[in-house]
């Protein structure tokens, strides 16, 4: 079969037809849906960046919740102090984020698997409550993050959560473009020969700490834009907003878009916003008792995360790919 | 003075449940290398057995053995129908470092809506069976009432015996040889499948006595989504890392040291430092010593 | 009362480990297996204690099948490996490495009379019962996994390598005492080995591996006597 090469022309190309696409269908969908779709884009940048630190650099992250958190923090305090556009914000949340992603990295890059986790879930524990120390970041109630409302040449029609979406959808385009280059380059290549054959790559003269390193700053960067996505939607950042439980998201996310490939990101992203939405349709349509209707979103979420780790641990697309190879 | 000795017994009570948790982690740990976050799930579930036998037969004390059973039992079915199934599918490629944990949390949120479909949402109480009122000297209260005391004498009974079984017993030597050489243990003729399964019974049971005694040493709610087990289990694995993972000497060692550390830092520095003292105290360990405070084996590559 | 072995195929994927390998061993018989790196040794004595599985083929030790059950079902049929190098748990002491070769038996008593057995067999691991293993040389060590597989009180003795690692004197020893343990007490060995002349010398039958196949077999003297053999698998 012949086989279409990739260039980066292309894929830019691609990129730009499905940002085409997407703001063609955030025309098309009625309110609710818009905002989700800004949800589905904020978990777009989270989960590639645990993509691009678990999948290609092999390192375990159960705080990236704290990282979100971090660049939701940023975002909030350049935007409120300086007034600054909202992109300056959004690179401030990278910049941020990525600097205490590079703090956290060196450490991480001594600890191995089990310790990795529970240094990054104490992260993610300990992390939030910060906020309640120090006065500056507004305690419980957390920091306002107003991004304005959207330009009036867009039209009175327009609505706040659209221009959420385009925000969200156009950083979540431009970030996957990014990442993906970088996966395709040198440095991608780096990460997979040290995940895969640590020993070997390290005989060949890969400063593996250093790409630990790396992989754990851009990865904390991406999640610090996603942070800063997360608070644009919610419109506020406080200690609550970021919770074990989105962590522990993330990871899900991750495994349901196949920790090792880019492109099942959108499956994952879609499936976490989705299934307690379906679960709830599925509960009402039963119309079991209250302890059913609560509990079944959970249950499903678990239950499918637990039926994909046993028999997709490779994630949807590549089983895809398997199947067609043999 | 007095407030230095209360706060030293806050301690040791808090480091001592965790003390529980830490060592149902690190016998996971030593019989299937995965790290259970599953695991305050069925410190609950158990608990909630035991909330069950106190509302059928109105005594902690038969509760608190069957709370222990039931988690010995249902971590067994779970390694025996789960992690199986999990070692066998899962355990190469890029998954392979996430998969257990992935897991274990998939079972973690599965155990709470069970939970909660069965019980409800709501909080449910479970009395302490001891009074929880701390002694008085003089005009001063101590904070160690009598079911301070007892939580105390139990989990020492309970370390005491774990480790006679670990040091002095057959199946203890099992569970170490297993543990570390899976396969020269099975060409020494030892079961390590039937060595795992009993390896997480008995995480399962400390686990479920954890649970017990957590929920009489607070005041006495349990529900799904109760903060308490998200501590316990947070508390109990950072202690687990912290001792090493491998070591049950090292997990009681890391708990008592966390929760002392974090009794002091409630008492003088203030609640809301309490979990990033966690984060702090385990990055110190962590940084010192990368393989914990008492790690067995020598770094070893490859 | 032998061990025999007929057609014997083991793949991993696409590779062919072992192919199509047949032969026999009489009771009391001390075989060498030997041939160059990566011919299948290893793999081959692998699948007959369970450890790999076999592709297909027979492999029989008295009534016992060995393709049909795992290693520590066949401890109990008295099938003993011990794996390549100097298989100890570093971890424990020496006299629990040698306890968890008679941990099946649930027989404290035997236990302690095995375990003395050993300790008179090898007197210096009975002067360093207490010690964790990771304290013995590379000899001790190797002495140590024998002793632990002596006390499964094994008749089919499948020993991978004992020489890897070892100084040329402590070979020597090894080689000496594994001849000397297993005819005295009448135990049946399949050894593997790299070094094919110190192997040969106390082997009674010579099996030569190469790429997976049997190259050549017969009396371990006559193989030595073999010019042909010398040239392509002794090395001189």
């Amino acid at each position: 079969m012949h086989k279409l090469k990739a260039t980066n022309a292309t894929r830019l190309l691609g990129f730009i037809l499905l940002g085409l696409f997407l703001f063609y269908l955030s025309n098309t969908v009625d309110e609710l849906r818009v905002y989700q779709g800004a949800t589905v884009a904020m978990y777009v940048i989270a989960i590639s960046s645990i993509i691009l630190l678990t999948g290609y650099s092999g390192q375990v992250s159960l705080g990236h919740g704290a990282l979100l958190a971090i660049g939701g923090y940023g975002a909030a305090l350049v935007r409120n102090n300086f007034n600054a556009p909202i992109w300056i914000a959004f690179i401030a949340a990278i910049l941020l984020a990525a600097f205490w992603g590079a703090l956290l990295g060196a450490t991480a890059a001594r600890l191995s698997g089990p310790y990795l986790a529970g240094t990054t879930l104490a992260l993610a524990v300990g992390l939030p409550s910060i906020a309640n120390q120090f006065k500056f970041l507004g305690g419980e109630q957390g920091l306002i993050f107003d991004i304005g409302l959207p330009p009036a040449w867009l039209g009175q029609t327009f609505s706040q959560y659209k221009w959420f979406f385009w925000i969200a959808a156009l950083t979540a385009l431009i970030a996957m473009w990014w990442l993906q280059n970088l996966l395709r380059s040198g440095y991608g290549r780096t990460w997979r020969a040290v995940r895969t054959q640590s020993v070997a790559a390290e005989l060949a003269g890969i400063n593996i700490a250093r790409s630990k390193i790396l992989a754990f700053t851009l990865s904390a960067g991406l999640a610090g834009l996603a942070g800063a996505v997360l608070s644009m939607t919610i419109s506020t950042v406080s200690p609550g907003a970021f919770p074990l439980s989105l962590s522990f998201a993330l990871a899900t996310g991750a495994v349901l878009s196949g920790v090792t490939t880019l492109g099942g990101v959108i499956i994952g992203s879609v499936t976490l916003v989705a299934i307690p939405e379906i679960a709830d349709v599925v509960a009402h349509q039963v119309g079991a008792s209250e302890n059913a209707t609560t509990n079944l979103p959970g249950l499903m979420v678990s239950g499918l995360l637990i039926v994909a780790v046993l028999f997709v641990p490779n994630g949807p697309v590549e089983q895809l790919k398997k199947k067609r190879s043999k | 003075m007095f407030q230095l000795l209360n706060t030293f017994l806050i301690g040791i009570t808090a480091g001592s449940i965790y003390s529980l948790m830490a060592i149902s982690m690190v016998l996971v740990w030593r019989s299937t290398r995965v790290v259970n976050f599953a695991q305050a799930g069925l410190a609950m579930l158990s608990t909630y057995f035991g909330y069950e036998i106190i509302h059928r037969f109105d005594s902690y004390w038969i509760a608190l053995p069957v709370a222990m059973i039931a988690g010995a039992l249902v971590a067994a079915g779970i390694e025996l129908i789960f992690m199986r199934l999990l070692l066998k599918h899962s355990s190469q490629g890029a998954i392979a470092s996430i998969a257990p944990i992935i897991a274990t949390l998939g079972l973690l949120g599965l155990i709470k809506s069970i939970i909660g479909y069965f019980w409800g949402n709501q909080d449910v109480i479970i009395e302490s069976p001891l009074s929880n009122v701390g002694f008085t000297i003089g005009t001063q209260t101590l904070a160690l009432s009598p079911m301070k005391t007892f939580i105390i004498a139990a989990v020492v009974f309970m370390v005491l015996v774990l480790t006679f079984i670990f040091q002095r017993t057959n199946l203890g030597l099992a569970l170490r040889a297993s543990a570390y050489a899976p396969e020269i243990s099975r060409l020494a003729g030892i079961k390590v499948d039937l060595v795992r399964t009993v390896g997480w019974a008995l995480a399962g049971a400390a686990g479920g006595a954890a649970g017990m005694l957590q929920t009489a040493n607070g005041n006495g709610a349990l529900s799904p989504d109760s903060l308490e087990f998200s501590l316990l289990l947070a508390f109990g694995f950072i202690a687990a890392v912290i001792g090493g993972l491998d070591s049950l000497i090292g997990a009681v060692i890391g708990a008592l040291l966390l929760g002392l550390v974090l009794a002091f830092v409630l008492t003088y520095v203030g609640g809301s430092l309490v979990f990033i003292t966690a984060f702090v105290l385990l990055l110190v360990v962590l940084l010192i010593r990368p393989g914990g405070l008492i790690s067995q084996k020598a770094g070893r590559r490859a | 009362m032998s061990l025999f072995i007929e057609n014997l195929s083991v793949h991993h994927g696409a590779i062919h480990a072992v192919n199509n390998v047949s032969f026999k061993v009489e009771k009391g018989q001390l075989a060498a297996l030997i041939g160059a790196n990566g011919a299948g040794k290893t793999t081959l004595l692998r699948t007959l204690s369970g450890l790999n599985k076999a592709t297909h083929g027979k492999a029989h030790w008295n009534e016992t099948n060995l393709l049909h059950e795992k290693p520590e079902q066949l401890v109990r049929h008295g099938v003993s490996h011990v794996s390549e190098g100097k298989s100890v748990i570093p971890e424990l002491t020496v006299k629990e490495n040698l306890e968890i070769g008679a941990l099946w038996r649930r027989n404290k008593k035997e236990m302690v009379v095995s375990l003395n057995e050993v300790v008179e067999l090898f007197p210096r691991l009975g002067e360093r019962l207490e010690q964790r293993a990771d304290t013995l040389s590379g000899g001790e060590r190797q002495m140590l996994a024998l002793g632990r597989s002596l006390m499964s009180k094994p008749q089919l003795l499948l020993l991978d390598e004992p020489s890897l690692g070892l100084a040329p004197l402590v070979v020597e020893q090894i080689f000496q005492s594994i001849k000397d343990l297993t005819s005295s007490m009448g135990i049946t060995v399949l050894l593997v080995e790299q070094n094919a002349m110190g192997a040969l010398k106390i082997a009674d039958i010579g099996i030569v591996l190469n790429l997976g196949s049997i190259a050549v077999t017969g009396d371990a003297s006559a193989l030595i006597a073999d010019p042909q053999v010398r040239a392509a698998y002794l090395g001189y």
